[in-house]
């Protein structure tokens, strides 16, 4: 076998990477600029601000769907914060290092793994049918939460060990209890660093469909209470491409939902960077 | 006692009490899925459910290997396409490409792993449809599903491949450089098989979006219940079929669908294990522990 020389698989190598480099570009580049070129167009201030005709028809706007987005965002966001961040305030600071610790955490990694339409099913028999909760935002709001809970305390339970150590030293010095030292010193330096926790799940929240299709019902009628039905913005792109021909209605719901994400990631970029500047910059 | 240190104590048992709800909701799935999944298995028996080829729903059959046989090939599909694309343009970011094309490149992957799987599978549908209908077959399927999943785990795949890449501590690099290996071969022989456990987490995190989406594959891979033969086929894998069918079914179907649940569960199980024995059959390969 003739022997190719180092200079030369070098050569190859790099031409094959670049070259994958140039195929995931392209992707990149025909998802994004698509959406938005084909999209762009059809938004406007009356798509924005007008309510879904309903029905087949796919016309209309999309006005009662970001409202029932924003519901279900802020009441998943209640539940899951304070269970969330409790409990990575329990791994990080008191957990001892025993079996049901372990547990807690395999518990966890198993949580992050199992598929969102696996906690769709779970949602739809404990919320929608054995507690009464129907086809509303309370039970896809309650099984959101489920789905997001490893992801917050995987990110608020990094944020509170990025903490350094001389706090919490220097707190329990000055004869601070144990939870004045969490609540008074180190959720405050990790705070930046848990909002960017939380405002990963909320983008994360953004896009599901499959836990709550099967738990929210998919009106798109105005929500009145926790108890209506309701439809995310994701879940009215799925609907018009399944049940309607408005394809450049889809398009435009594509178009706020990748802002949304743009924007989201923007301030978590923005805010991790000034975390790190804080935990580094002997604040 | 002082009130702070009641308060102190309370609030450990309060936060103690969330730390085990996250535990609590993984136990509460699994008993939740095992007790409703249960009546489907014991009424149509294990294998036949397993093994059967016909689902119809209405008329009590219920067999779903055309559906585990739908989620293995496009899963695999996927993984095929994302891994080397994936971690080839992790080693580009991290180590070949300038930083301009970097700071480009970089916040683009990191839009598209949070862009919705449906918007995945809104172009997928009017872009990849179309061009499979032109191959051959009815556009909707296999390879449309192949490669709307594949373009979804591709930035999973090279955000955290890259990271893991970058986390290489520098003097492996001025080794192997300062022995006299070419860039290529220090990348190659020493960065990967460093950044290996990284690729692997990034690779089962693919895995795990592919075997388990649900509403882009709706969209797109057509549904229909039958084996499929080509790529140019239709196919109908579980986490679709769970998503289609949940709303409406009652009884012995909605059981059924709970026990469809299980399988998945159990798939992604083997599916992340053979991946990591892969991996590590990979490193020992490479004189790597």
């Amino acid at each position: 076998m003739p022997m190719v020389s180092a200079r030369t698989t070098q050569k190859l190598a790099l031409a094959c990477i670049w070259g994958t480099g140039a195929v995931t570009l392209l992707i990149l580049l025909v998802i994004i600029g698509y959406v938005m070129v084909q999209g762009v167009s059809n938004i406007s201030w009356s798509f924005l601000t007008t309510p879904p005709k309903g029905g087949m028809s796919g016309e209309g706007g999309i006005s009662t769907v970001i409202v029932c987005t924003l519901y279900l965002i802020g009441l998943t966001m209640a539940i899951v914060v304070p269970l969330g961040v409790g409990a990575a305030i329990y791994l990080s600071e008191y957990a001892p290092d025993n079996r049901l610790t372990s547990l807690i955490r395999y518990g966890t990694d198993v949580l992050a793994g199992v598929p969102s339409i696996v906690f769709g099913l779970f949602g739809f028999a404990l919320f929608v049918m054995a507690l009464h909760f129907s086809f509303s935002i309370l039970s896809g709001a309650l099984t959101l939460a489920c789905l997001l809970l490893p992801t917050l305390i995987r990110a608020s339970e990094e944020a509170l060990r990025a903490v350094p150590r001389s706090h919490r030293e220097a707190a329990l010095a000055l004869g601070a209890t144990k939870w004045q030292t969490v609540w008074r010193v180190l959720l405050p330096a990790a705070l930046p660093g848990i909002a960017t926790g939380i405002i990963l799940c909320i983008g994360r929240g953004i896009g599901e469909t499959a836990c709550l299709f099967v738990t929210m019902g998919g009106t798109s009628a105005m929500p009145t209470s926790l108890l209506s039905g309701g439809r995310t913005l994701s879940m009215h792109l799925l609907h018009l491409v399944l049940d309607t021909n408005a394809f450049e209605k889809a398009l435009a719901t594509g178009v706020v939902l990748i802002i949304v994400i743009g924007v989201i990631n923007a301030m978590t970029n923005w805010l991790s960077q000034r975390f790190r500047a804080r935990m580094t910059g002997g604040a | 006692m002082k009130t702070r240190h009641l308060i102190d104590r309370t609030s450990r048992n309060l936060i103690f009490v969330l730390a085990l709800a996250s535990f609590a909701v993984l136990v509460a799935i699994a008993v939740f899925t095992l007790k409703e999944a249960l009546p489907a298995l014991q009424q149509v028996g294990l294998l036949d459910f397993l093994f059967g080829t016909e689902w119809r729903p209405t008329s009590g059959q219920f067999g779903i290997l055309p559906m585990i046989l739908g989620t293995v090939m496009v899963a695999i599909g996927a993984v095929i396409f994302a891994v080397p694309l994936g971690v080839g343009c992790a080693i580009l970011l991290a180590e070949v490409a300038p930083p301009r094309i970097r700071q480009f490149l970089r916040p683009a992957v990191e839009l598209l792993v949070g862009i919705p799987s449906v918007v995945y599978g809104l172009v997928g549908l009017v872009l990849v449809v179309p061009l499979i209908r032109e191959i051959g077959g009815p556009g909707l399927s296999l390879a449309a599903g192949v490669v709307v999943l594949t373009a979804m785990i591709l930035p999973t795949i090279i955000s955290i491949s890259e990271d893991s890449i970058r986390a290489v501590p520098r003097k492996y690099k001025e080794g192997a450089l300062a022995l006299g290996a070419t860039e290529w071969q220090m990348m190659w022989r020493v960065v990967l098989p460093a950044a290996r456990p990284g690729i692997g987490a990034s690779i089962v995190l693919g895995i795990g979006r592919a075997v388990g989406e649900a509403m882009a594959l709706v969209m797109v891979v057509g549904m229909a219940t039958a084996i499929p033969i080509s790529p140019l086929d239709p196919a109908r894998p579980l986490a679709p079929s769970i998503a289609l069918e949940t709303n409406y079914a009652t009884g012995l179907h909605r059981s059924a669908l709970f026990a469809i649940a299980v399988v998945l569960f159990v798939l992604i199980i083997i599916i992340n294990s053979l991946a990591m024995m892969i991996m590590r059959r990979g490193a020992r390969a490479h004189g790597v522990r």
